[in-house]
């Protein structure tokens, strides 16, 4: 099972003092649905504001991206440059 | 003079006999650029063209009473006028274009100011005309009624209760309580990890300061400019340059509530862009006027109108403290960065609050970033934006934490440096990173132990960039001759083309010559993100190895099909169709055969490739600076620089050295001598290179690179990106060197010589 932390504040505005969740899921997908159903609005925050960083590896916009079982998963703001 | 130290790690293609990747062939886009013939945004000329030109507020704040255009339309040869009222009154809406999400309501009054102007030259109208004089006379003619409002450019101040509130709908986001009145805070956000109190407590010594830099110019030499056309039909077509054409394409439709469909947006050659050109000014603003007129309309921003209303970056304001053990080893950080975000929100505080600590692992932290609006130009993203703001701060306290402590700074950061397997500060494990191996090559090089002399000082800065990869579309086609042309949708601002056709010319067996590279309008490729967060030569290069691979197997495939063998008979060595089976006696097949029989096979040659592409590896530099301060003057001249930087592979070592070097000139600037400086009216006063002065060759010495080569097993060849990890470090380093030369901590940007001056003289 995936271990997912949400390492930015702007998490908590959905999951209040949680910043850490064990999801059953298979993918990115699989995951964000089940974070919203937990917390409300929640999913749609990660799909629009988050990048998703998957044992270290971090991924923009991967919603099938496979989340392997018992790795990490970091939400973190989606990162852009110059 | 570049060095380049390797470590292979596992990268796909990379079997340590590449041909053509990692060698320095001569750029594609250079001919073109030193005769002159290259084609910028200003260039293009379209018969009946009109010249376009925009009337900016004078005012730092009002509001637009009235806005009187009767007699400037009256003006012979004012073909169009627009105002806010020419373009959709668009509600607040986050929407994806490009690299990340945008609001589109700021993005089009930032275009075109509506019932408000929030900086000294926010647009209030524009006019085409058949001549500029004609332009610049209707711009005089057209009479704007202002209420001028109490205006805020400092971010404290901005900060502030009873600052002026730029606008009323915004409440503090972040925050555990929302908050009941408007505030100039658009957004907090706060990263933490540990028990800070307790570390602090239990820490041996402490360092506390108050960093501040000013708002600085991406300052590209090619100013914003663009030509548009709006036909009858509905159809559009923009000329542009920008990061990005697919940016522009969307922005516009955004803007102006059009199709995608009916907008094709071509890319000019692009004369800088540093993060600058990822957004629109004069596009949207074109359009309309052509649609108004029905003429194609030029429009081209001055430097005044470069400095006053195109994005700048944040002016910050940053404190930060630490805390280590006598051993040097950092055990708490307690950092606040306010960054100035302009006259609508998102600055790159979030970005600096992640990379601010991101080369330490340091078990205790607390990093909280504001950001904030001002009546200034809204900030634009400037390389690696928000990291050299937060790094100035942070690199500046290790400075004085390595001196407090009696330790040599490089070993400080070696001893507290994040390695391969720990969690970053911003969350994610790290792989595949080569920051012990690019502090190492600044300890081996002779620059670290060469003699300082009088009035001179050393400094050492490290920094950290994401890099992205993001969605890429790239094309092969194989011309009958056995040439080939890569054609992608990113513009090329680093040295991409380059590397786009090196690398398929190492796939393809071909000569780097053979490989013509282009850029592509939004009509010729598929969609590709704008070139930005160092990302091209990862995500496209990844588009281009991949369609070259495709043309590989069916060149095999086409090859068996002319010797009369099953296709896994076929390898590909070097360029040509080689038969395995030599018994066969089949004669090789080169790539030029088999093109030309390529109608006999199948038809054209040709594979494109889109792709989305994930496992960017970061990078980190390390940057080490002798100064030398003249006492009588303040003046600091920069004597030696040597830059040392994880690079991934170098795909064309030339061009990465050239971004170390690049960034590193933009960063001394920053550390020097760049700033805005606004009036007590809110309007900017350098707004002009000859006020606003950035290095020139003249200012710097040559700049060593050193590429350390940790590949990224995620990118074919092992690249990560390189184009912004040079800006992070350098402001740092600089005023850690100028810090050392007069013996006084200085903690202001610019390093200006009436401050350092002043340090002196105080004593």
């Amino acid at each position: 099972m995936p271990h997912v932390v949400a390492a930015c504040s702007s998490c908590r505005a959905f999951t209040g003092d949680v910043a850490a969740f064990d999801v059953e899921a298979a993918t990115v997908r699989e995951m964000i649905r089940e974070l919203d159903r937990r917390y409300p609005g929640f999913g749609e925050h990660i799909e629009r504001r988050m990048a998703i960083a998957i044992d270290g590896e971090i991924h923009q916009d991967a919603l099938f991206a496979p989340l392997p079982p018992g790795s990490e998963v970091v939400l973190i703001p989606r990162i852009g440059g110059g | 003079m570049s060095d380049v130290l390797e470590r292979r790690d596992a990268a796909p293609l990379d079997d340590g006999h590449l041909k053509v990747v990692g060698t320095r062939p001569v750029r594609p886009d250079g001919a073109d650029k030193v005769t002159g013939k290259a084609m910028y945004g200003a260039d293009l000329a379209m018969p009946g063209m009109v010249v376009g030109k925009i009337l900016r507020s004078p005012h730092a704040h009002a509001r637009i009473v009235s806005i009187d255009t009767r007699k400037a339309r009256a003006l012979p040869g004012v073909k169009a006028i627009v105002t806010a009222a020419d373009f959709p009154d668009l509600a607040s809406e986050e929407f994806e274009a490009g690299e990340s999400a945008g609001n589109l309501r700021d993005l089009s009054q930032n275009v075109m100011a509506r019932h408000v102007v929030l900086y000294d030259g926010h647009a209030v109208a524009a006019v085409a005309a058949t001549s500029s004089s004609i332009a610049d006379e209707a711009l005089a003619l057209i009479v704007v009624d202002y209420e001028v409002l109490p205006h805020v450019t400092e971010v404290e101040a901005a900060m502030s209760p009873d600052a002026p509130v730029l606008h009323a709908h915004m409440f503090t986001q972040g925050l555990a309580v929302t908050p009941d009145k408007p505030s100039n805070i658009a957004k907090r956000n706060e990263l933490t990890r540990g028990d800070l109190a307790a570390a602090f407590a239990e820490a041996d010594v402490t360092v506390e300061g108050r960093y501040t830099t000013a708002a600085v110019h991406q300052g590209y030499i090619e100013p914003h400019a663009c030509v548009a056309s709006y036909a009858a039909d509905g159809q559009c077509q923009v000329w542009s340059s920008s990061q990005g054409q697919f940016m522009i394409r969307t922005y516009c439709a955004k803007v102006l509530n059009l199709e995608s469909s009916n907008i094709r947006v071509t890319p000019a050659e692009i004369g800088g862009g540093f993060g600058g050109k990822t957004t629109v000014y004069l596009e949207p603003v074109a359009l309309a006027l052509s649609r108004q007129c029905g003429h194609p309309v030029k429009m081209v921003m001055t430097r005044d109108e470069v400095f006053r209303a195109s994005g700048p970056t944040s002016a910050g304001v940053m404190t930060v403290k630490l805390g280590a053990k006598a051993d040097g080893t950092i055990t708490a950080a307690d950092v606040v960065l306010k960054f100035q975000a302009g006259a609508f929100e998102g600055s790159p505080v979030g970005a600096g609050s992640m990379t601010a600590l991101a080369c330490y692992d340091i078990p205790n932290f607390s990093i909280v970033g504001y950001d904030v609006v001002t009546n200034t130009p809204k900030v634009a993203a400037y390389r690696a934006p928000g990291a050299p703001i937060s790094a100035f701060a942070v690199e500046t306290a290790m400075d004085e934490l390595a001196a407090k402590l009696g330790m040599d700074p490089l070993a400080l950061r070696e001893k507290n440096a994040v390695r391969d397997g720990m969690k970053a500060s911003y969350g994610p494990v790290f792989k595949n990173i080569g920051y012990v191996e690019t502090l190492e090559a600044i300890r081996s090089h002779p620059h670290y132990t060469a003699p300082l002399g009088p009035n001179q000082g050393r400094g050492l800065a490290v920094g950290f960039w994401f890099n992205i990869g993001g969605e890429s579309t790239a094309a092969v086609n194989i011309n009958e001759d056995g040439t080939a042309v890569v054609i992608s949708g990113n513009p090329d601002i680093g040295g991409s083309r380059a590397s786009m056709a090196m690398m398929a010319a190492e796939v393809l067996g071909l000569p780097v010559e053979k490989v013509r590279p282009i850029v592509a309008d939004t009509a010729s490729i598929g969609f590709s993100m704008l070139t930005g967060g160092s990302r091209t030569t990862f995500a496209t290069g990844m588009a281009v190895t991949q369609a070259s691979q495709k043309i590989v197997e069916d060149l095999k495939r086409r090859a068996a099909m002319l010797m009369d063998v099953s296709v896994d008979q076929v390898d590909w060595v070097d360029g040509v169709a080689v038969c395995r089976d030599a018994s066969k006696g089949k004669a090789d097949l080169s790539l030029a055969h088999i093109a030309e029989k390529s109608g006999q096979t199948g038809g054209p040659i040709g594979a494109q490739v889109s792709l989305n592409a994930q496992g960017a590896g970061p990078g980190f530099g390390v940057h080490l600076c002798d100064v030398e301060v003249d006492p009588e003057t303040g003046h600091v001249t920069v004597l030696r620089y040597t830059a040392a930087q994880d690079v991934g592979k170098a795909i064309h070592p030339a061009y990465v050295e050239g971004q170390i070097q690049g960034g590193v000139a933009q960063g001394v600037g920053w550390a020097l001598n760049e700033e805005y400086i606004f009036d007590r009216t809110g309007h900017m006063e350098n707004a002009g290179f000859l006020d606003y002065r950035v290095p020139v060759a003249s200012d710097l010495p040559m700049i060593d690179s050193i590429l350390v080569e940790v590949a990224n097993p995620r990118h074919p060849f092992g690249a990560k990106g390189v184009g912004e990890v040079p800006i992070v470090p350098p402001l740092a380093a600089v005023g850690n060197a100028v810090s050392a030369a007069i013996g006084k901590r200085l903690t202001d940007l610019p390093m200006a010589p009436p401050k350092i001056r002043a340090a002196i003289d105080a004593g």
